[in-house]
């Protein structure tokens, strides 16, 4: 077995990049962004550079400067296209990346979302995972018309009440989570038996019901789509504070979170340790990846010159809830070391400008971290679990699994 | 005499969870691999079809309280399937069945947006409906939907979905990176749609597909299904495959057209249609009866038959005669999952007949199964196929037809060397792609994209494609 590389990379891809101005660089290739040429070369730019996975960014509406309304502007992307299907037009294209499309869980079925993904596992051999995501935007809701939220402006959302609907979703989100997990273990992977003799295709005993029953709803499975090549495609989340984190500690096999230096980092992990714990998840594998948005160059000084200057055309400072670097590949690898030093397993690096930023990670940050010897030099792996050091998990319906966790049944050696 | 012939449309259906599809066969490869997906669908652009169909269920059948285990079960998502798809194929039209109960029109139309761009203009619907609360415990809503609103619900979300694909019209997007203009207009997708169904409103956030709209299919038979399609969709998905049924049912649903101001040029008119190719037509006939053996095992017959009497009969032998007792009548339905259920509306009279014939032809319960089930449509030599299936067409019995193969993912592939050669050289199909969309392949016109004049557009780039003369 190759050693695991020390830390790992993702890119997490969203139109043009993640400035708003991104689109006007020269580079930037606005008009093809509802192509799959457009993606497919994203990607593969991303797999030349041996990262782990990507993530596409996705939404239920306009994109919008302000969080619970559309802001009527014209001078920046809108409109996109869905990422799960995004994710699968590129898995035959790719070979070892791994492929991570956002779906929305207040508003999308559990029964759809845990297909969709078995499905994106089944196209990619088994390279696909899901980045969860919540929505309490008013005008989102009022897409579906089946539920109503009030609006939801930033100081609202410290009040104990805008905490509560924050909390009822992520909890929401926690429980479709579970059911897409049940239903990804619904059919053993043995399951199909083809025995001409007695005509029967399944072996029935196993598949199973999930019968997930929750504060928010029911599902009675199984799934129609059998387990998928990971068994369990990769489950990731964003998380900016404690209720995030406990959905990362008890559902996510990788948490992005969004410390500023080293020391917020190594209070972040300590946090959602301790929710892993609670959750009695104390020996499994979860990564937290540091998010970062980068505008990287050969000098410092361009990359901040180019920053300015999408600044200055996008008319005020870009903010992100992320820590903005500018500089050099060896900056970046410093900061990268050190923030892994403080307890963070990976980096989900959002470029400023997806034609620029990703290329310059691919061929500049790679390079100089493998020099280090502190990134993988080739793919060590044939699915995204495999890339992350995350086994095939057990099957929870399987009755050897169910023997082991009964008192006085034979462990499995 | 004077009729200019018409050009037949071919699809490929992927084989489906029911006993058509033989899995025992030892060429019988995966159902749920990508690659076995791979293979159908190459071939089938290798053959020039117009497009490769997906059926879709949301719950696993049952029969007896138990899941349904002598088919083939699972099956991929469809519209994660169909991307994918997209990827290994340039031209072959991408047709997804999607449930109008168990989805919202703002979900699905941003999916069928996706599909229609990532694939370049090739995406197609078939708009289905259930109202079943057994399928419905799969889903946040449960079985919230009656009987009776089925149509009603499907009908409006079409409408709804129209609504969302024509909210962009295809000249919103600028994307001038000098004078930093995206989008020309800040309300691009804007809809208010209130009705008895949905009442949303917002806007739609996936600029208008090349296509505009899918491809819209339509597969149910009953009278509003009817009417559902002559007012709403491109194409029928039909069961009716045989000479006398076939032209009755094209009649029937090319008439109902004049009332939603269409032509009969439309509305093309699609049947499902198996097959089992041969050296000679004798040689085929004995390959078809025993197809027709390996669909119907011992097992299946006993469960068909179940399915009709409504009660439990493991106890009977499939070799043996039928059984003495009556169907049992009620609401209750020992098979749940089936859109067949609502087939046999009266299993008593349906048991005498049975009874009759086996009796008159001294035949087991397995040997009236195989009798009276679905037989192949086209059963004989290449050349009689192609004959057959030129005559059908030209006779309007269709327009063209949905070929279901027996094998996966293989079952396609005589017909595609064999049989297309035949009809090509008659003139009657396509020796290549002339455009790029399933609509052009398909002789549909673009909808109307309310475009308005404003000269050249990005957009207009990427539809790429002139709009089609009707």
């Amino acid at each position: 077995m190759s050693p695991s590389p020390s830390l790992h990379l993702a890119v997490a891809l969203d139109g043009t990049g993640w400035h708003p101005a991104s689109w006007r660089e020269q580079v930037a290739r606005p008009r093809d962004l509802f192509t799959a040429g457009y993606w497919a070369d994203l990607v593969a730019e991303a797999e030349r550079g041996l990262l782990d996975f990507v993530t596409f960014e996705d939404g239920l509406g306009l994109q919008s400067t302000h969080y619970d309304e559309l802001d009527g502007r014209t001078d920046q992307v809108r409109g996109r296209l869905d990422a799960v299907l995004i994710a699968s037009r590129i898995a035959p294209l790719t070979r070892h990346i791994g492929l991570v499309p956002t779906v929305i869980t207040t508003h999308t079925e559990p029964f759809h979302i845990s297909k969709a993904i078995a499905t994106l596992d089944y196209v990619s051999n088994g390279r696909a995972g899901l980045r969860v995501q919540i929505t309490a935007r008013p005008h989102e809701a009022d897409h579906f018309g089946r539920r109503t939220f009030p609006p939801l402006s930033s100081e609202e959302l410290r009040t104990p009440a805008g905490q509560q609907r924050l909390t009822d979703l992520f909890d929401e989100a926690a429980d479709c989570v579970e059911v897409v997990r049940r239903l990804w273990d619904s059919w053993e992977d043995d399951a199909e038996i083809r025995d001409v003799a007695t005509g029967r295709f399944i072996d029935r005993d196993k598949l199973h019901y999930i019968d997930f029953e929750g504060k928010y709803f029911s599902v009675k499975g199984p799934s129609i789509t059998p387990r998928p090549p990971q068994g369990q495609p990769l489950v990731t989340a964003l998380a900016h504070q404690t209720v995030p984190y406990r959905l990362v500690a008890r559902q996510a096999d990788v948490g992005y979170v969004t410390p500023h230096d080293a020391e917020q980092a190594r209070a972040i992990v300590a946090e959602i340790r301790a929710e892993q714990e609670a959750a009695g998840r104390a020996g499994e594998l979860l990564h937290v990846f540091g998010d970062l948005v980068v505008f990287l160059d050969a000098e410092q000084a361009a990359a901040e010159d180019r920053r300015a200057r999408l600044d200055a055309l996008a008319g005020e400072p870009y903010t992100s809830d992320a820590r903005i670097f500018a500089g050099t590949p060896a900056q970046l690898a410093d900061l990268l070391q050190e923030l892994h030093s403080a307890g963070l397993t990976g980096f989900r690096l959002r470029p400023a400008v997806a034609g620029h930023d990703l290329p310059a990670i691919t061929r500049g940050l790679v390079p100089e971290l493998q020099r280090r010897d502190a990134f993988r030099t080739a793919y060590e792996a044939d699915t995204l679990r495999g890339l992350l050091g995350l086994t095939r998990p057990v099957n929870r319906y399987s009755p050897r699994l169910s023997a082991f966790l009964e008192p006085g049944g034979t462990p499995i050696a | 005499m004077s009729k200019p012939l018409k050009q037949i449309h071919l699809a490929a259906h992927f084989p489906g969870v029911n006993n058509t599809t033989v899995w025992s066969d030892p060429r019988a490869g995966s159902h749920i691999e990508f690659s076995s997906f791979v293979h159908f669908a190459r071939t089938a652009e290798r053959a020039k079809f117009d497009f490769l169909f997906l059926a879709e269920g949301l719950r696993l059948r049952e029969q007896g309280g138990q899941i349904y285990d002598l088919d083939v079960v699972g099956r991929p998502d469809t519209f994660t399937v169909l991307a994918a798809l997209a990827a290994v194929t340039e031209h072959l039209g991408l047709t997804g069945t999607i449930n109008s109960t168990f989805n919202e029109p703002y979900e699905v139309a941003r999916q069928f947006a996706s599909l229609d761009h990532l694939s370049g203009g090739r995406s197609a619907w078939n708009v289905v409906t259930s109202w079943d609360a057994f399928t419905g415990e799969n889903f946040r809503r449960g079985g919230f939907l009656p009987q009776e609103e089925r149509y009603s619900r499907a009908k409006e979300f079409l409408a709804t979905a129209n609504e969302l694909f024509d909210s962009w019209h295809g000249d919103e997007i600028v994307a001038d990176q000098e004078t930093g203009i995206f989008l020309r207009d800040a309300k691009a997708g804007s809809f208010v749609h209130t009705g008895k169904h949905f009442d949303i409103r917002g806007q739609f956030n996936v600029p208008r597909s090349p296509q505009g709209r899918p491809v819209i299919f339509q597969a149910g038979d009953s009278e509003e299904g009817r009417e559902f399609a002559a007012s709403s969709a491109d194409a029928i998905f039909s069961r009716y495959a045989t000479l006398k049924e076939g032209q009755a049912f094209y009649t029937d649903v090319k008439s109902r057209l004049a009332r939603y101001g269409r032509g009969s040029d439309q509305l093309l008119v699609l049947p499902a249609a198996t097959f089992v190719l041969g050296d000679t037509d004798q040689e085929a006939a004995e390959l078809a009866r025993e197809v027709r053996r390996q669909q119907v095992s011992g097992a299946t017959a006993i469960k068909h038959l179940e399915f009709v009497w409504n009660r439990d009969l493991s106890a009977y032998d499939p070799e043996g005669p039928l059984p003495d007792v009556d169907p049992v009548v009620s609401e209750e339905h020992i098979s749940r999952g089936r859109a067949q259920v609502r087939m046999y509306r009266d299993p008593i009279a349906v048991a005498r007949e049975w009874r009759q014939l086996a009796e008159a032809n001294k035949w087991s319960i397995r040997d009236l199964v195989i009798n009276t089930g679905n037989r192949q449509t086209f059963v004989g030599s290449p050349a009689t196929v192609a004959h057959t299936i030129n005559d059908f067409v030209q006779a309007d019995v269709s327009d063209g037809f949905i070929l279901v193969p027996h094998i996966t993912p293989g079952g396609l592939d005589p017909f595609a060397d064999k049989v297309v050669p035949l009809l090509q050289e008659r003139g009657v199909f396509r020796t290549d792609y002339e455009g790029t969309t399933l609509r052009h392949h398909l002789g549909l016109a673009l909808p109307h994209s309310r475009l308005r004049s404003s000269g050249g557009t990005p957009m207009d780039d990427l539809r790429g494609e002139e709009r089609v003369a009707s």
